[in-house]
């Protein structure tokens, strides 16, 4: 019971050995002369070509702002209430009147919304609690930093220039 | 000795050497690039022009990497067993003939390093020898990993010298000399030893491949079980050495095939036509004629060895790593009896055609 016998028997073809051989030398050719004079290849040259990845990606945080480059954030805590990771950092504060030339009466704002990156876990869920759609996911998966403290975007950061959704 | 003997010597040493040293960069690249051209990558593309400039990087690495020596090992043998790889090879290439010769200043020169008699037995003692560092190299590292790759390694290469010696024993029955020239005299006005025993030169290439410890007989390194295997413990330039050990031997092989079953530096069909049409171009007498045939002669044992170190590449890049007991059933089961009917068969007809 439990042994299940999944040996075969080979053909006298197979176990020559050699056809196999040539067949698979014949791929590998075929390979060859498709990568040697053809310049076929699969890989993405990554520095200068990036992959390209669906709309739905969820990468680095950004805040989208207005044409005045005034963020959309109302500092509501939405987002910081829902984050599973505890990593949205929002201190809020009264906006100026004249802050506001558009007619839509802004009244809070954030002094600072630090997202701590090394925290998130990227489940998007801010973006879907955000009631103004200040906060979205970009498609930059580039989050590399050389210190801990440039892993934790502060509003300057998270109100970059994203063009589309990045 | 008088002045030219001596100059000659030093400038054909200086070739060959230079030639089997100076290959092996280009075929490091060569075998990283086709290796990701047959997987659909791209390969080292980065430094210099197509990557050319790779190995080069790779060799700056090298020299400014740590030289370390592990605490237990022996250090006297731990030096010994990456130069003798590279040295062992690089002998048996001074009597592999790379022309028949050339007239310079009304010398002759015999394009070979060593002239001997015995050249075939020379280049199989020191192939033999490439088992040495093997054994050195893993058992002086004390390492586990180490000695148990060079337990295959030398079991692999004595048990596959057998097979490479008993194809090559029938090409010397056939030709009825150990010496390389008149092997390729031989070859040049008869035909091409693989004609004459295909299935010897299809032994002993299988053995090269065992001899050389290339994929699919690469078990001494086996990156998946052994770490390393024999050269485990070593870095740096005594690394590198290795490294370059194992190309060196590539080309001492793929020499050896060419020499011993491919016609050696026998000009190739159509040669011979190409010098007849340039010593009527540009004049030449008997030493202009003589002087392109050897010229020739090189590109034409140039290009055997160029395809047998393309066929190295290719077949490792087809062909997944053997299992051990597999590697010694193939080399005494199958190819050991094989190559000892073969030898007989081809005695016997030797002997038929001769009387």
């Amino acid at each position: 019971m439990g042994t299940i016998n999944i040996s075969k028997k080979y053909t006298a073809r197979e176990k020559a050995y050699i056809p196999a051989i040539l067949i698979g030398m014949k791929i590998t050719m075929k390979r060859f002369i498709q990568g040697f004079f053809f310049r076929k290849h699969d890989t993405i040259m990554y520095p200068e070509a990036k992959r390209d990845y669906s709309q739905r990606f969820r990468g680095m945080h950004f805040i989208s702002v207005d044409k005045n480059k005034t963020e959309n954030c109302t500092a509501c805590f939405l987002c910081e209430t829902i984050c599973p990771a505890d990593c949205i950092h929002i201190v809020a504060d009264e906006r100026d009147e004249d802050e506001n030339p558009y007619g839509v009466k802004k009244e809070k704002k954030p002094i600072s919304f630090d997202i701590d990156s090394l925290r998130c876990c990227f489940c998007g869920f801010c973006e879907e609690a955000c009631p103004k759609d200040a906060i979205k996911l970009s498609r930059n998966y580039e989050l590399a930093v050389s210190s801990r403290e440039e892993a934790i975007y502060d509003l300057d950061h998270l109100k970059r220039d994203v063009k589309g959704r990045g | 000795m008088e002045f030219f003997d001596v100059a000659q010597l030093l400038a054909k040493i200086l070739i060959v050497v230079g030639a089997a040293l100076g290959v092996v960069p280009v075929m490091v690249w060569f075998e990283r690039r086709g290796a990701a051209w047959m997987q659909g990558r791209v390969g080292p593309n980065r430094v210099g022009p197509f990557g050319l400039l790779q190995p080069l990087a790779d060799v700056i690495k090298f020299i400014f990497k740590e030289d370390f020596t592990p605490r237990n090992a022996n250090k006297f043998y731990y030096y010994l067993a990456p130069m003798m790889a590279l040295i062992a090879p690089l002998c048996a290439l001074s009597v592999i003939p790379f022309g028949s010769k050339a007239i310079i200043d009304g010398h002759e020169v015999i394009l070979q390093i060593a002239t001997m008699d015995s050249g075939v037995i020379f280049i199989l003692a020191f192939a033999g020898l490439e088992v040495y560092p093997i054994i050195l190299a893993g058992w002086a590292s004390k390492n586990k990993y180490s000695v148990l790759g060079a337990l295959r390694g030398s079991s692999q290469i004595v048990s596959y010298e057998i097979s490479m010696g008993l194809s090559l024993l029938s090409m010397l029955v056939v030709y009825g000399s150990f010496n390389p020239h008149d092997m390729v005299a031989w070859q040049a006005s008869k035909y091409w030893g693989v004609l004459v025993n295909p299935f010897g030169a299809l032994v002993f290439w299988i053995s090269i491949f065992a001899e050389t410890n290339r994929l699919p007989f690469d078990l001494p390194e086996g990156e998946s079980e052994l770490v390393a295997g024999y050269h485990l413990e070593y870095g740096a330039m005594k690394f590198a050495l290795f490294f370059m050990a194992e190309y060196v031997a590539m080309i001492m092989a793929s020499a050896l095939i060419a020499t011993l079953f491919f016609g050696g530096y026998a000009l190739l069909p159509g040669m011979q036509t190409l010098i007849d049409l340039i010593g009527a171009q540009f004049a030449f007498g008997e030493v202009g004629l003589q002087n392109t045939k050897a010229l020739f002669e090189f590109l034409s044992i140039c290009s055997k060895i160029a395809f047998f170190m393309f066929m190295f590449v290719w077949i490792r890049w087809t062909l997944p790593r053997f299992r051990f007991d597999q590697l010694m059933d193939l080399g005494w089961k199958i190819l050991f009896p094989l190559s000892l009917i073969n030898l007989v068969i081809v005695t016997i007809a030797v002997y038929y055609f001769n009387s």
